[in-house]
């Protein structure tokens, strides 16, 4: 005989064994029971086809309501609250999909950091980050100084562009009847409005709006803004020019004018000279323009006193 | 006698009986899982309470799993076990591969944690080295435990905080087909699985932690949560690691790409070399039963 060992009661709060119906979430369905609900609305659909004289293939949902608000007739305000015959797909809450195998191992790779879309969108992100960052690290090598000794590895990845100043459209080379080559070219800066004619075989000589440029041009600095692209390009004494300009102050004008020359001398000048002609800022449109004067300042930076109290 | 023992605990020890439950039958409907996990747990506890786990088993559990049938599929399961190297995992690595990937640098001196002074050598100037010998040793351990675990088709999952190397780890485990988790490490992920999850999750059965610590310098609270699981654990451990809770600590380099891609590229090659072989053996038992 066992000898039986007294039992002691422990006794525990009834708060203890009643369960906690909050924390067990909504109610779940299993599959089966939710497609037995889908047969038995099959089969109630066509008993109430039957029922109302109607077709049982061609009974659709509004029929359904229709017959449903006819045999039942309900005085409620409350919509939800009137007998209903719905679809189970509609009634019961959806289910989410099972996410693992017969066997229990989870489909994602990602599955045990609790979020697998949002981390495995992460995980391709990055692949396309390691590109951007090979490209930078590419330019970083270009930028260090001895950078030519490691020509042959960078040029593997890299593709020759073509020369960016191929883009200027060169002004057409006109000839005069005796023969004499000239181009004809515009300029603007600021609201100044420039246009000029260069002519060949000349002695330097240049025309503004019908005047001397010594005249028109008291101040040294528009004159030298007008010589320099010829002397950078090293055809002083070569060409005549004649120019037309209106509008804006005096050194606008001059800027326009410059811009002009720049570009009347293109159809006169070789690549190579066009593209350095680009990059000393000759070819380019100076952008600058009068800043508007905004309200509630003196103008278009300047405030007003500004008064601690 | 025993059964009784095991439904008194049941009721009063809760928590450890959720361990229990999730111990023997991880998926609700436990029919081949819980079969293959008696398996392991076989493994881990020894022959001798093979039958009592199973009597209990018929007691507490209705719709437990029948031992595995035939003596084929027994087999299949239990021959890897009978032989020290079966997987031939040490033709993997060489002591020189270690050492060119510099897995036995460590952190410096002042870093080092008391309990890995018995991996170390010592320091050179400042800096810790690794004994590369006591590595390989149980790098071949953990190495030989994943293969069995993979074998036996269980879930395996890479864990590391290190941003470096978040993405590699990912593509490595993807490329196993086994699971990664280089994110941010929720509360109750193993612990409170149930909830986090749905109610019939499985949990992993190996987690491979590639760099025990997180982005604070602290101890990642995934081993904590593991060994509170039951589910053994293998890390890589540095010289400012602590490798008390983890099942096969790997004394070894975490911070080196080249450390790092080597030993991703030793557990790829073994989870594909288990689970080849497993379904070659799988293959041969069809062939010889229809035979």
């Amino acid at each position: 005989m066992v000898p039986q060992l007294p039992l002691r009661q422990i006794y525990v709060a009834s708060s203890l064994w009643k369960k906690n119906l909050a924390a067990a979430g909504p109610q779940k369905f299993t599959q089966e029971f939710i497609d037995k609900q889908v047969e038995e609305f099959e089969v109630g659909k066509r008993h109430l086809a039957n029922m109302m004289g109607e077709d049982p293939e061609t009974f659709t949902q509004e029929d359904i309501d229709r017959s449903i608000a006819y045999l039942f007739p309900s005085g409620l305000f409350e919509k939800r609250a009137r007998p209903v015959m719905k679809h189970p797909e509609e009634i019961f809450p959806k289910q989410t999909a099972i996410q693992w195998d017969a066997e229990g191992r989870p489909f994602h790779f990602l599955f045990y950091t609790g979020k697998q879309s949002y981390y495995s969108l992460l995980h391709d992100v990055y692949e396309k980050i390691l590109y951007m960052r090979l490209i930078q690290l590419m330019e970083l090598l270009l930028s260090m100084p001895y950078c030519s000794l490691e020509e042959e590895f960078i040029l593997k990845f890299r593709k020759q562009l073509e020369v960016q100043s191929s883009k200027y459209e060169i002004p057409a080379l006109q000839y005069d009847p005796q023969g004499v080559a000239f181009s004809v070219a515009d300029g603007r800066r600021k609201s100044a409005k420039a246009s000029i004619t260069l002519r060949d075989s000349g002695s330097g000589n240049i025309t503004i709006n019908g005047r001397n440029y010594l005249h028109y041009f008291p101040v040294l600095q528009n004159r030298e803004q007008l010589m320099f692209p010829l002397l950078f390009v090293g055809m002083m004494g070569r060409f005549d020019i004649e120019g037309s300009v209106e509008g804006s102050g005096h050194s606008a004008q001059a800027g326009a004018l410059r811009l002009a020359i720049s570009r009347a001398l293109l159809s006169f000048v070789s690549e190579g000279e066009v593209e350095k002609m680009r990059q000393a800022g000759l070819l380019t449109a100076d952008p600058r323009i009068r800043e508007r004067k905004k309200p509630g300042q003196e103008g278009a930076r300047k405030k007003f006193t500004w008064k601690k109290r | 006698m025993q059964c009784y023992g095991f439904i008194g605990l049941k009721h009063t020890i809760t928590h450890n009986a959720a361990l229990f439950l999730t111990l023997s039958g991880r998926s609700s409907k436990g029919n081949m899982a819980a079969g293959v996990l008696t398996g392991v747990r076989q493994v881990l506890r020894g022959p001798r309470l093979v039958s009592a786990v199973f009597s209990c088993h018929g007691q507490t559990f209705s719709s437990a799993a029948a031992a595995p049938d035939t003596a084929a599929a027994e087999k299949i399961l239990n021959f890897p076990l009978t032989q020290p190297d079966y997987f031939r995992l040490s033709e993997l690595f060489t002591l020189k591969d270690l050492f060119e990937a510099r897995v036995h640098l460590g952190h410096k001196k002042g870093c080092r944690h008391r309990l890995m002074e018995p991996y170390l050598f010592g320091s050179r100037l400042d800096t810790d080295i690794i004994d590369l010998e006591q590595t390989a040793e149980h790098l071949q351990r953990a190495l030989n435990f994943t293969a069995h675990v993979a074998y036996r088709g269980g879930i395996i999952l890479f864990v590391s905080r290190r941003r470096q190397f978040g993405h590699l780890i990912e593509t490595t485990a993807r490329e196993c087909g086994e699971y990664a988790h280089t994110r941010y490490w929720k509360g109750g992920l193993l612990t409170n699985a149930s909830i986090q999850y749905s109610p019939g999750v499985r949990l992993p059965d190996l987690i491979l932690f590639f760099s025990t610590l997180n982005n604070v310098f602290q101890q990642h609270v995934g081993i904590r949560d593991a060994a509170k699981m039951n589910i053994p654990t293998v890390g890589i451990v540095d010289s400012n690691c602590n490798p008390s809770l983890i099942t096969y600590p790997v004394p070894g380099n975490d911070d080196t790409p080249v450390a790092m891609e080597m030993y991703c590229r030793l557990f790829k090659m073994t989870i594909n070399r288990a689970k080849d072989k497993r379904r070659q053996m799988e293959l041969l038992k069809g062939i010889s039963a229809s035979v």
